[in-house]
């Protein structure tokens, strides 16, 4: 507690001196967030500490923290989702969706704050959240820390928010999926090491002898993205008062890392953690075993040691040596082996509770990511092999592949979990109107089709039209032609987007409307004004 | 300096590393199978079924 004070004073310090004597007017605007983050941290803790909100109670689960992810899980959805839609549209009408009055708006601009947002502030608050609460009712121990994971979350949106502004303002170290500056990622550093302390805390104190599978993923997802992270942002700031750094790393070894970087940000990330949250909530919500645990363990090693050295195959027919290219092509098809493995374990989990897929369009939803995950994870080593890239690389297809694992896997496996946790979280018997998650379902799933479909013909149709020549050895197209010839399917894709942004509008609809709910007994004292705070924030 | 020339390096990461990988796997695999570990891992697989919605650790 008391370092955590002197931690904000420090912090509230350091931002307010470089704000008052830096001459770059982007870091001083993130200096004022810093500053701003800084005070209101304090004073939180302060009404905290005043009002006796910081007692540990070591009886209880620690939900608070859980229930305000949530809520910014759905919060950060909608919002990325929305900004999907908008450069969808901008790629489909560019003479409507441009502004070049306000060039935060520009796609470039636009484009990183859509991956970001979706990938690490919608999935990053979907995990952390879904990470309390799995590691906590299987090792049978309240979270570690005290009010440390409250730091964990709100630290998390902090860097958010500063990654987020960055993108709009122009700040970016341009490494796809890493575009933040060096001192948002010092920040991430210090709130993902808080992360991995709180969880491997939770697990040390933990009553079940044994590590229950979905925390090994969980865990191999934090080690591994706080590895990455540290190794990829390596860089030399230009002044420890200017936001611009430049990396350590030059030519074609910044190209191997950061793409060692980019395809264990989808391994480690957006698999392993959310296999953590399937292997939970699967067997939970179909009220049976896991299929095979023993199937699970060797899901789990070799799923997390083939996965690292697949990153090469994002740099075919790039200067990177032929013989690393093909390493990478090899280990992306050895990864068919686990990626099934898990897919089946999970699918084979409803053995025996097959009719709840017509009867709950929750775990119909569970299904059909584990249906999309099988098929982005056996698309991808297909595209990973040198003569398929050939065709596939820089078109939409690689779009359209990455939404259907996004889409499908990341983000319904994602909503199954957070439509269990809902009612036990806020103490309802069920959700408030099943008929609207069944709305969601057909929606989404009908927003994904039309979304896969509509890049797989405009990502082949540009890729066989960029390769295309005339008997003269010309090329037969110019690139612009390439671009209005997929006119129909930008469309296409835009409307989909629109449908699946349109089921986490009503998803969230329908969750307030639980959370508003009569419940089944008294909430809690205390924690009924979290969720306020959270939403006020 | 013959003996750390690229080639030798390169022939032990990829044969050493076959060979790592391959006693790994097997270990995993063995891990897995091993009969003493059945009744444990028949208790683990249905570990998430236990009551959980209540915020009180059992104790």
């Amino acid at each position: 507690m008391v370092l955590l004070y002197i931690f904000t004073g420090v912090g509230a310090f350091a931002a307010l001196l470089a704000a008052a004597f830096t001459k770059d007017p982007l870091f001083q605007f993130h200096s004022y967030i810093f500053l701003v983050a800084f005070v209101l941290g304090a004073g939180v803790m302060t009404a905290g500490v005043a009002y006796g909100k910081f007692r540990s109670e070591p009886t209880r689960y620690a939900d608070g923290v859980i229930r305000a992810g949530v809520i910014a899980t759905m919060f950060w959805a909608v919002v990325a989702m929305l900004v999907g839609v908008v450069i969808a549209a901008q790629l489909s009408w560019p003479t409507i969706f441009y502004f070049p009055e306000a060039g935060w708006l520009n796609f470039g601009r636009l484009r990183p704050l859509h991956t970001s947002g979706v990938i690490f502030a919608f999935g990053g608050n979907a995990l952390i959240a879904t990470s309390f609460w799995v590691v906590q009712r299987t090792c049978r121990a309240r979270l570690a820390g005290g009010v440390a994971p409250w730091f964990v979350f709100w630290g998390y949106q902090l860097f958010i928010v500063l990654a987020a502004t960055g993108y709009l303002a122009g700040i970016t170290q341009s490494k796809e999926y890493a575009e933040p500056e060096w001192y948002v990622d010092l920040w991430l550093t210090v709130v993902w090491v808080a992360y991995l302390l709180v969880f491997l805390g939770t697990i040390w104190k933990r009553k079940e002898p044994h590590i229950y599978v979905a925390n090994w993923f969980y865990l191999a997802f934090i080690i591994t993205v706080a590895i990455l992270h540290l190794v990829n942002n390596m860089a030399l700031p230009v002044s420890l008062l200017h936001h611009r750094s430049y990396s350590l790393y030059s030519g074609v070894q910044d190209a191997l890392v950061q793409w060692w970087y980019g395809h264990n940000a989808v391994g480690f990330f957006l698999t392993a953690g959310f296999l953590g949250m399937m292997y939970y909530f699967v067997p939970k919500r179909a009220e049976r075993p896991v299929y095979s645990y023993r199937l699970s363990i060797v899901h789990f090693w070799s799923l997390i040691f083939i996965y690292i050295w697949a990153g090469p195959h994002h740099l075919h027919y790039t200067a990177l040596p032929q013989w690393t290219q093909t390493l990478g092509a090899t280990f992306s098809i050895m990864l068919w082996m686990p990626s099934w493995g898990g897919m089946i374990n999970g699918l084979m989990t409803l053995s025996g509770a097959w009719d709840k897929l017509r009867t709950d369009p929750v775990i119909r939803m569970m299904v059909v990511a584990l249906a999309f995950y099988g098929m982005s994870t056996f698309e991808g080593p297909l595209m990973s092999l040198r003569e398929v890239n050939a065709l596939s690389h820089y078109t939409d297809w690689t779009i359209g592949h990455v939404h259907s694992g996004a889409l499908g896997w990341v983000g319904f496996i994602s909503f199954g979990a957070v439509y269990c946790m809902v009612p036990w979280l806020w103490k309802k018997d069920r959700i408030f109107s099943n008929t609207l998650i069944e709305w969601h379902f057909w929606i989404a799933t009908t927003g994904i089709l039309l979304y896969i479909a509509a890049m797989w013909v405009s990502g082949i149709m540009e890729g066989l039209m960029w390769r295309e020549y005339t008997p003269q050895g010309f090329l037969a197209n110019s690139f612009v032609e390439t671009v209005a010839a997929k006119h129909v399917e930008n469309i296409i894709r835009t409307i989909g987007g629109l449908m699946y942004l349109s089921g986490a509008v009503i998803m969230s609809y329908n969750l307030w409307r639980t959370v508003r709910m009569p419940g089944h007994e008294a909430q809690p004292q205390g924690l009924a004004s979290l969720p306020a705070l959270a939403a006020a924030a | 300096m013959s003996g750390l020339s690229y080639e030798a390096v390169a022939r032990f990461a990829q044969q050493g590393g076959t060979v790592y990988f391959g006693v790994l796997f097997l270990i995993v695999v063995i891990y897995a199978l091993w009969p003493r570990h059945t009744e444990t891992f028949k208790r683990l697989a249905a570990l998430p079924l236990e009551d959980c919605e209540d915020d009180h650790v059992p104790s």
